[in-house]
């Protein structure tokens, strides 16, 4: 017995002979040519020239540069953080460049199309913001020997991809400073995107942060298994709020954490972009990624011919990282404190990553005096004393 | 304790959402008509409902609006359905995948949108008592709405003339016909109503639950809120329930990580839907419980003079 | 003032020229749509219809996405004649991923080449199980197969995000969720270098033939169907309803799982989180539109195909919104519906006087 009873036939037609197809084959190709045909006809124009071309005679080629994101620029967040820089390209650059971009384009098999498109279509310089990318842009790199593919928090390089990211974990700290004063109940609170070690290397420094100005602070976790999606980080920083965190950050893509800790009274920091709008009365300051310098440093090797593989990662010092919009009501100790974190950054006289830093489990893992290098936090996936829970899937 | 009870407070909004569109997805099937396009028209009732407010700046204005978007895809799905006898599922379906691409596409320009700011609502001295205030009296005005929403619709269904009249469509257009009564007229109503409802659950997610634009942002709660009425076996009362069963599955899965339980996430979010599926094979299986309880007609197309 | 009026039997033109014109019908409000927002139309539609078939690679690329789709839509097709509403083949091609890329990790460098076979009929299996599981929960508890396939698709993605996080993880991927890149011994064979196209197609293709004759051309066919348009006749001459059931949700599970097989040993690789791509709702549009007739859905399995790759172009070349393929695919289905009741009834002038003369309807 079926359930919900069906209707007795498809589309309440009776006696359709579905055998014939010639009849409908012919009519759909015919349509199908029809439209083709009156697309071709119609269109005067084919695919056109790049829009900066100025009849200018003597002028070089600009330089085709083309983005790929995996979210929309209006997300708030990471992609539009990506596109601000790329938007500071053009100002650099003025009419020796011409950009574009394609947004949300999905981390799986259609990303290589995409990519090859851009190829396709004349730019020679083609930014991945995603890790997702990687494997896509690999294998267009394989093919295109003439361009220039740069790809985002990846790690695979190859003769004509290089691999570029940004220290987030450095603006993850120095929240971490503030969030440490600014907690009353000594729990803070990380709604975490996806488990992989950048993640969790911003995870730790924010505790480490927290901890260098209030050594009683605890860190929660809840993880949204996503990069962008509002409801479910919605949902996530309520459980943190519920859980006795009153001081939120997010590895998440939206400015939904920080509308939750508004409405509930709580604190929180914007998380890739300036967020202060979205919550003025819980905003506590912003960790911002600024694309800006890199891009202009890579697109300037491609135009002088300077480019070369390799993998970059930039930080305060470079320009590419900052904590902005600190709120009124910090005490004025602790904007002291940023301050001296921040300019220590910039000048390299301070590490995050020195020892003697401990494990969860008790054990050290970075000794006395001892600096991290990059091998070890591009490889992190333990939590240090103070991180509560366990890593989903890791140890 | 306490943040069992705050626990209990995020449960009942959650619940809300649920409720809302389960409750209006109920009167459609009461009157025999299932409407797979919930998600469809929840979505666009949230871009609408917050298109809204950005505009106006007034929350009641976007849950008209949220209403009104989803009375408009009702009434598109019912005028093809009952008068034009198209395939109720395949048009119910097209109704969803229509409505998530064209709720992508109208609000485009709205993403990065803020709202003003929400109010936050408590009852005056309720709210403090110890324990039982923070959880049960801190909530947004359509909490309480729904609940009188189903106590209303139980006494409009089971002690009304006109509630009545609607079962017995639902159960037998035939004879609801040939006493008299406008079957198909009767029928639109009720999916028109329904989609009402389903657009203001959609509204209240983009105005109250998570204040922004997302594309997407019902993410699947319209198919749950379908499968929410089976599982409540068409019974307003125990949809609420179930509609609080859910959505505190769901939040409760974010609170076991934030204590510290140690279970794959994936466990956790898949819960929900495991759970529909059991209770689904368990209440399916008695076919008298099912014939008692579900509209008969649910889903079969009705030609007068046929 | 315009009259439906019901046909004595449906009309047979309009059975074919209902596609046809929902298909006119969502171009011209596409173009309504692009000059709204200020592109130029044509070029607009020039990368729909024309940019995705104007070179052998976008042709390659164009049937790189119509694979999975008219693979999917066959084995919908069978279901949706036996009134079979299995609307879960998005889970049961994430599972047949899932079970072909588990058979992919084992390969190794010296794995022969016939483990190409063993991905594919893993991928076959696995989608199987998981419709499988609808079609238990319906033949033993009478549970819906609407809903309950709907909801697998859910925990069918869990499934697949638990084993990428967790046990399936790349040791070797810095923590990263995905399994390891497979060996070039698992990648299904491509029909052409140059392009991605692989014997997938070819599959997709036999397919399609192999269902026409079985819809067609058999007694077995036959009785699948009766039991959808007709049950109590089905009934009545002995076909049984549990078997079309079983057949109906085996069959499209088997070849959702193949789909997925070829989507993961083919173009992707490798096991991510992002192996859900949306095919099996898509592939819905593709069975209706294309009248679940094995010819209609090749060529409605290209049509989607070009919208996906139409939308693609024309964001990143006219910065068109990527939400158009969306809403124009809806749009389709919607026209389709509409335009399908000129089969069942016909649209009569009527004049005022004489409906006045004739009375309230």
């Amino acid at each position: 017995m079926s359930f919900f009873q069906p209707p007795v036939t498809l589309f309440d037609q009776k006696g359709t002979d579905m055998t014939d197809i010639s009849k409908r084959t012919v009519v759909k190709m015919v349509a199908l040519t029809a439209v083709a045909a009156a697309a071709l006809v119609g269109c005067g124009k084919k695919e056109e020239a790049p829009k900066a071309e100025a009849p200018a005679a003597a002028k070089a080629e600009p330089l085709k540069i083309a983005f790929a994101y995996v979210g929309p620029v209006g997300d708030g967040g990471w992609t539009f953080a990506h596109d601000n820089g790329r938007k500071a390209l053009e100002k650099e650059f003025g009419d020796k460049i011409v950009t574009s971009f394609v947004e949300k384009v999905p981390e799986s098999a259609d990303a290589e199309r995409v990519i090859r498109d851009m190829a396709g279509q004349g730019n020679k310089l083609i930014f991945g913001t995603t890790f997702g990318y990687m494997e896509p842009m690999l294998k267009a790199a394989a093919d295109l020997k003439d361009v220039k593919f740069e790809h985002a928090t990846g790690y695979k390089t190859a003769e004509n991809m290089r691999t570029y990211d940004s220290r987030t974990y450095q603006g993850a700290y120095m929240a971490g400073v503030i969030a440490g004063k600014m907690t009353k109940t000594n729990t803070v609170g990380v709604v975490g995107s996806i488990p992989i070690p950048e993640v969790i290397r911003n995870i730790n420094s924010f505790t480490l942060g927290a901890q260098s100005v209030n050594p009683k602070i605890k860190t929660k976790v809840v993880w949204v298994n996503d990069w962008f999606n509002p409801p479910k980080e919605t949902e996530a920083a309520t459980a943190l709020i519920n859980g006795g965190a009153d001081v939120l950050m997010q590895n998440t893509d939206s400015p939904a954490v920080l509308q939750t800790a508004e409405k509930l009274g709580k604190r929180a920091f914007g998380w890739d972009s300036d967020m202060t709008a979205y919550g003025p009365k819980a905003h506590l300051g912003s960790a911002v990624i600024n694309w800006g310098p890199y891009y202009i440093k890579a697109t300037r090797d491609a135009l002088e011919g300077k480019w070369a593989t390799g993998q970059s990662w930039w930080g305060v010092k470079e320009g590419a990282i900052d904590f902005v919009s600190v709120a009124a009501d910090v005490p004025e100790d602790a904007k002291k404190k940023l301050e001296e974190v921040k300019a220590g950054l910039k000048d390299g006289t301070f590490e995050i990553w020195k020892g003697p830093i401990v494990g969860q489990d008790g054990k050290e893992v970075l000794a006395k005096d001892a600096v991290a290098d990059d091998k070890f936090l591009g490889g992190i996936n333990f939590y240090v004393k103070g991180v509560e829970g366990k890593i989903p899937g890791g140890k | 304790m306490e943040s069992y009870a705050l626990l209990v407070a995020a449960t009942l909004n959650a619940g809300t959402v649920l409720a809302l569109a389960a409750l209006g997805l109920l009167i459609n099937e009461k009157a025999g008509v299932l409407n797979l396009g919930a998600e469809g028209m929840m979505l666009c009732a949230a871009i609408a409902g917050f298109a809204a407010v950005i505009h106006t700046g007034n929350d009641w204005i976007g849950f008209a609006a949220g209403m009104g978007a989803g009375a408009l895809l009702a009434a598109i799905f019912g005028g093809l359905v009952i008068w034009l006898g198209t395939n109720q599922y395949a048009t119910g379906l097209a109704l969803s995948l229509f409505g998530v691409g064209f709720s992508a596409f109208a609000g485009i320009g709205y993403v990065q949108e803020k709202l003003p700011e929400r109010a936050s609502h408590a009852i005056p001295w309720l709210t403090d008592i110890p324990l039982l205030g923070p959880a049960f009296f801190r909530q947004h005005p359509l909490v309480y709405v729904t609940i009188a929403l189903v106590l209303g619709l139980i006494w409009f269904l089971y002690k009304s003339r006109p509630g009545l009249v609607l079962r017995s469509v639902g159960e037998s257009p035939e004879s609801a016909h040939a006493l008299g009564y406008p079957v198909r007229r009767i029928r639109l109503l009720a999916v028109v109503v329904g989609g009402a409802l389903c657009g203001l659950s959609g509204a209240y997610i983009s105005v109250v639950y998570t204040p922004l634009w997302v594309e997407g942002m019902v993410a699947g709660k319209g198919w749950i809120a379908l499968a929410l009425t089976t599982f409540a076996t068409w019974r307003p009362a125990r949809v609420l329930l179930g509609a609080y069963l859910f959505g505190g599955v769901t939040m409760l899965q974010f609170h076991l990580q934030g204590a510290g339980v140690d279970m794959p996430s994936q466990l956790l979010t898949a819960l929900p839907y495991v759970a529909t599926i059991v209770v689904l094979a368990l209440i399916s299986r008695n076919p008298t419980w099912i014939r008692i309880n579900m509209p008969a007609s649910l889903g079969k197309p009705f030609h007068p003079g046929s | 003032m315009l009259k439906l009026e019901a046909r004595p039997q449906a009309s047979r033109l309009w059975t074919y020229a209902s596609p046809v014109l929902a298909l006119v019908l969502t171009v011209v409000l596409g173009v309504i749509l692009f000059i709204a927002l200020g592109k130029d139309p044509v070029r607009a539609l020039q990368m729909f219809f024309w940019e995705p078939i104007k070179s052998g690679y976008a042709l390659g690329e164009l049937m790189v996405k119509a694979t999975p789709l008219l693979l999917i839509a066959l084995g919908l097709a069978v279901c949706f004649r036996s009134n079979v509403w299995n609307i879960g083949a998005e889970g049961q091609f994430v599972i047949g991923a899932v079970c072909a890329g588990g058979v992919a990790m084992l390969a190794g460098k010296d794995t022969g080449r016939w483990v190409v076979l063993a991905i594919v009929a893993a991928g076959v299996l696995g989608g199987m199980l998981w419709s499988g599981l609808t079609a238990l929960l319906r033949d033993r508890f009478n549970a819906s197969e609407i809903l309950v396939s709907l909801m697998l698709v859910y925990v069918a993605d869990m499934v697949l995000s638990y084993l990428v996080y967790g046990p399936w993880k790349d040791p070797a991927g810095y923590n990263f969720p995905q399994t390891k890149t497979f060996e070039a011994v698992t990648q299904i064979p491509r029909l052409m270098s140059g392009s991605r196209v692989s014997v997938g197609l070819l599959m997709a293709l036999a397919a399609a033939g192999a269902l026409w004759v079985f819809l067609f051309r058999t007694r077995a066919g036959f009785a699948q169907q009766v039991g959808g348009l007709a049950p109590d006749a089905a009934r009545y001459a002995g076909f049984s309803s549990r078997k079309a059931l079983w057949v109906a949700l085996l069959t499209s599970g088997g070849a959702a799982g193949l789909a997925g097989a070829l989507e993961v040993a083919g173009p992707i690789g490798q096991l991510t989180p992002y192996v859900p791509a949306g095919y099996g709702f898509a592939a819905i549009i593709v069975a209706f539109v294309g009248r679940l007739h094995p010819a209609g859905m090749v060529l409605s399995a290209v049509l989607m195909s070009m919208f996906y790759i139409g939308g693609e172009l024309a964001q990143s070349r006219l910065g068109l919104p990527k939400s158009i393929t969306g809403v124009f695919q809806g749009l389709l289905l919607f026209c389709l519906l509409a335009c399908d009741t000129l089969v069942a009834y016909r649209l009569r002038w009527v004049s005022s006087q004489s409906s006045a003369k004739e009375g309230k309807v």
